[in-house]
């Protein structure tokens, strides 16, 4: 069996859960080779997003809207951890202007 | 109808994922995030989640990518990161591979998979309803069977709120503190 052997027409499901996979990958190879803090958390937002759109096939595949309900707690989710993540940017930068990944590796400002 | 809106769309989805990794400027790298989170949203369209669609765009390109440049802005970082430096020998190629071994493992289970890779009982007590509107049959079910899930996410964004206010206070005594110790080169080599 081949991913070719899913059908087209009709859209087969499986097609999202194959592209929520490779936004995945994306997001992580980003998340590991980016430095600069603010891509990064653009990568995690990147890997959040796939994970909702695979959580919304779910719930089509199996007819259950709790695939849908618990993409609002991701986004709650991902609202909070941006909000934290930008406050402790915004405090690094102002201590250690243009400080990337690799400059606060030790967590100390 | 549906598979020329998801080819489409993922096309949009992957070149703006690329975008985010690949932009040396970090503006064009949240601009690349809209596309994106535009695509999603319309993806969630196509499978019936209309209420989904629209707070993906109002929450993520209205409010979460406008956080993100607006600290971008403020900070002015938005100088061009010089990609072709690579401090950690072997980093991307190690990133690479990581990645390729996450995507071939999910792709092997999808290809033996196929149309029934996804395995567990259709819902019996909150399945997709028709006669129900789709934000009708999310608010009752958010409201019932979440509740709980419910409360505690408030609890989660005021612990967030918080956590923003406390992080980027300035102190009252303000001042840089020194470099750190073991930043510094030669005293590295030094303790070492």
């Amino acid at each position: 069996m081949t991913l070719a052997s899913l059908s087209i027409v009709p859209l087969s499901p499986v097609w999202y859960l194959v592209l929520g996979a490779f936004l995945f990958t994306i997001g992580a190879v980003g998340l590991l080779i980016r430095r600069n803090p603010l891509v990064m958390l653009m990568c995690v937002e990147l890997m959040l997003n796939a994970v909702t759109l695979t959580f919304v096939t779910f719930g089509t595949m199996l007819n259950d809207i709790g695939g849908q309900v618990i993409v609002f707690f991701v986004l709650v989710v991902a609202a909070a951890e941006v909000v934290v993540g930008l406050a402790i940017i915004v405090a690094v930068s102002r201590r250690r202007p243009g400080a990337n990944a690799d400059d606060i590796s030790l967590l100390r400002g | 109808m549906e598979t020329a809106i998801f080819i489409v769309c993922a096309a949009v989805v992957l070149t703006g994922a690329v975008g985010v990794v690949i932009s040396r400027n970090p503006v064009h790298s949240a601009l690349s995030l809209v596309a994106t989170l535009f695509g999603v949203a319309v993806l969630f369209l196509n499978q019936n989640a209309q209420l989904l669609a629209a707070v993906q765009v109002v929450v993520y390109t209205g409010a979460i990518v406008v956080l993100i440049l607006f600290v971008l802005m403020l900070l002015g970082v938005d100088q061009e990161d010089d990609l072709a430096d690579e401090p950690i020998i072997g980093q991307r190629i190690l990133a690479g591979l990581a990645g390729l071994a996450l995507l071939g493992s999910v792709l092997v289970i999808f290809i033996r998979g196929g149309e029934q890779v996804v395995t567990g009982q259709h819902s019996a007590t909150a399945a997709l309803s028709k006669d129900l509107s789709n934000i009708a049959q999310l608010g009752r079910t958010l409201f019932t069977t979440w509740i709980f899930a419910f409360e505690i996410t408030a609890g989660l964004l005021t612990i967030a709120v918080i956590g923003a206010v406390v992080l980027s206070r300035r102190p009252d005594s303000y001042e840089p503190i020194p470099e750190p110790e073991s930043m510094d080169d030669d005293t590295a080599e030094e303790l070492a």
